[in-house]
């Protein structure tokens, strides 16, 4: 217990360390999640885009649903 | 060399035309020099010790801010498109209009430089080495600005972002700028970093004009 | 055989779905190498009988500080290729670079000065190596927002692969001219961050660390590439395949 108690004050600089690791952290879960999130908005970007070209061609009767834009 | 010579002409020659143009940078040169006392108080030995610095500063600011005209007139009534078609290397045609720019807008600043300096207290034994820290210094700003100019001619706000990409790269030159001044104004010698602007202002003049041509076939789409 | 691997690489579609495979492994490793560089960094390490405890940022700081540098060179290599063979891959990935570059820059520097803090007393000295690592800052942020302004995504890739290059060339220059302003201005003595012989004990975790960061951003990369190709692919038919439509 006391171990551990030591061991996140860091000899009374655990502020400091402690603050350090989590930009550290924050740096990491930046890189991991805005990559992700903007993926998956491209994606429903690209589908959304997909079913609106669809609906158009069915509207104008075009037989296929891909129109090169 | 003849195209060289001939753009170098045309531009001189539509500079002088055009004379209010001319003083601008330097009325901002003087403006912003005179800011510093205003803000930091008029002690004749705290400017003395920061003189070098400011006039660099402002100097450096006055070339930037003058080096938005480089392509934009050029850009608007499409003789930047003519000139890309020239089979001159358009290496050389950006070498013109640099040479041509730093004779109207970077030289006036350097000779006004020293009584600017004179104004903030600047120890008369600097003068040589302000003069020619500025002389070799500035053509670098004009060239490596040349390269910023050409990746945003055409953006609108461009002004502003061009400080944003040219400001970290003239670090070396403000640096070795100021200190050959401040070297000298504290009885130093001062010929090493006159000699790093030297070989600076060598490497921009081989660098700078084909990387600014190759910017600006890329910014004008080929 | 080799040859033809990479060059499928060049293909947008075959870079999506292999960049997603190979970011899974090198997170994988990287997330293996940092926790164990954390444990012997945090845990096993001594403390450092100068500094004390707080010595233990080293093992964010230094790492951060040789991504956020490495990161800038790779920028400039495939802004380079990108320019050259007109590479959308190289694109993309130099797009990505900037983002993952700049964000290590400003932990290298958010943990210089809370380093900074406990042992010289102040938030921030202009002491030679803070300074490049700032100016590496004001490089990225330039690219940025240049990448930014330029509306056409194939015209920005290609001017900001010149800034990349023009950077890439400064960067030695600025160094330079910071250390010598630095001798110029000898400011409060500053303790060295690293002491010259470090100990076993603290070098590997500090390897370790480095090692794992070093893939933690290759993968990033990968990452941040992936959004972009699939933005910049938006009307493709592989675009639309990947979206389930």
């Amino acid at each position: 217990m006391e171990a551990i108690q030591e061991f996140f004050s860091m000899g009374g600089r655990g502020v400091y360390v402690w603050s350090a690791y989590a930009v550290f952290a924050g740096v990491i879960v930046f890189n991991v999640l805005a990559p992700l999130l903007r993926r998956r908005q491209a994606l429903r970007l690209v589908a959304r885009q997909q079913r609106r070209r669809e609906t158009l061609a069915e509207r104008t009767g075009a037989a296929s649903g891909r129109v090169p834009d | 060399m003849m195209a060289f010579v001939a753009l170098l002409r045309r531009d001189l020659l539509l500079a002088v035309r055009r004379r209010g143009d001319l003083a601008n940078p330097l009325i901002f040169f003087v403006m912003v020099t005179s800011i510093f006392p205003l803000a930091l108080g008029g002690d004749p030995r705290l400017l003395a010790a920061v003189a070098p610095g400011v006039v660099w500063v402002a100097a450096l600011l006055a070339a930037l801010m003058s080096m938005d005209a480089l392509f934009r007139e050029d850009f608007a009534d499409g003789s930047l498109e003519q000139m890309l078609l020239s089979p001159c290397p358009h290496s050389v045609l950006v070498g013109a209009r640099v040479l041509a720019h730093w004779l109207v807008a970077g030289l006036p600043l350097v000779l006004l430089a020293p009584l600017l300096a004179l104004l903030l207290n600047l120890p008369v034994e600097a003068m040589p080495a302000l003069l020619l820290s500025l002389l070799l210094g500035t053509p670098v700003l004009s060239l490596v600005g040349a390269i910023g100019v050409a990746l945003t001619v055409g953006l609108r706000r461009g002004g502003m972002l061009l400080a944003l990409l040219m400001l970290p790269l003239y670090i070396p030159v403000l640096i070795f700028g100021a200190g050959a001044v401040e070297h000298a104004a504290s009885g130093l010698p001062w010929t090493a970093p006159i000699l790093f602007l030297a070989a600076m202002l060598a490497l921009a003049v081989t660098l700078a004009p084909p990387a600014a041509a190759a910017a600006l076939r890329i910014t004008m789409g080929e | 055989m080799m040859l033809r691997y990479l060059h499928e690489w060049g293909s947008p579609p075959v870079f999506y779905q292999r960049a997603g495979r190979w970011q899974r492994v090198l997170w994988t490793l990287a997330a293996l190498l940092i926790l164990a560089g954390l444990w012997g960094g945090l845990v096993l390490a001594p403390a450092d009988y100068e500094q004390g405890q707080v010595y233990r940022i080293i093992y964010i700081h230094v790492p951060a500080a040789w991504v956020a540098m490495f990161a800038y060179v790779v920028m400039a290599v495939t802004g380079a290729i990108g320019l050259i063979w007109r590479l959308k891959v190289a694109e993309v990935i130099t797009s990505a670079g900037a983002r993952t570059g700049a964000s290590f820059t400003i932990l290298a520097l958010a943990t210089g000065a809370i380093w900074g803090q406990p042992t010289w007393g102040t938030w921030w000295v202009w002491d030679a190596r803070l300074t490049s690592v700032l100016v590496l800052l004001f490089l990225y942020l330039g690219f940025i927002a240049l990448e930014n302004a330029i509306e056409d995504r194939r015209n920005a890739a290609r001017a900001c692969a010149i800034l990349a290059l023009v950077g890439l060339v400064n960067i030695p220059i600025i160094h330079f001219s910071v250390y010598w302003w630095n001798t110029l201005h000898q400011g409060p003595t500053v303790a060295r961050l690293s002491a010259p012989a470090i100990h076993i004990t603290m070098l590997v975790p500090l390897l370790l660390m480095a090692l794992g960061s070093m893939l933690f951003y290759a993968g990033a990369l990968l990452s941040w590439g992936r959004a972009l190709m699939l933005e910049r692919e938006r009307s493709s038919r592989w675009a639309a395949r990947e979206a389930g439509v």
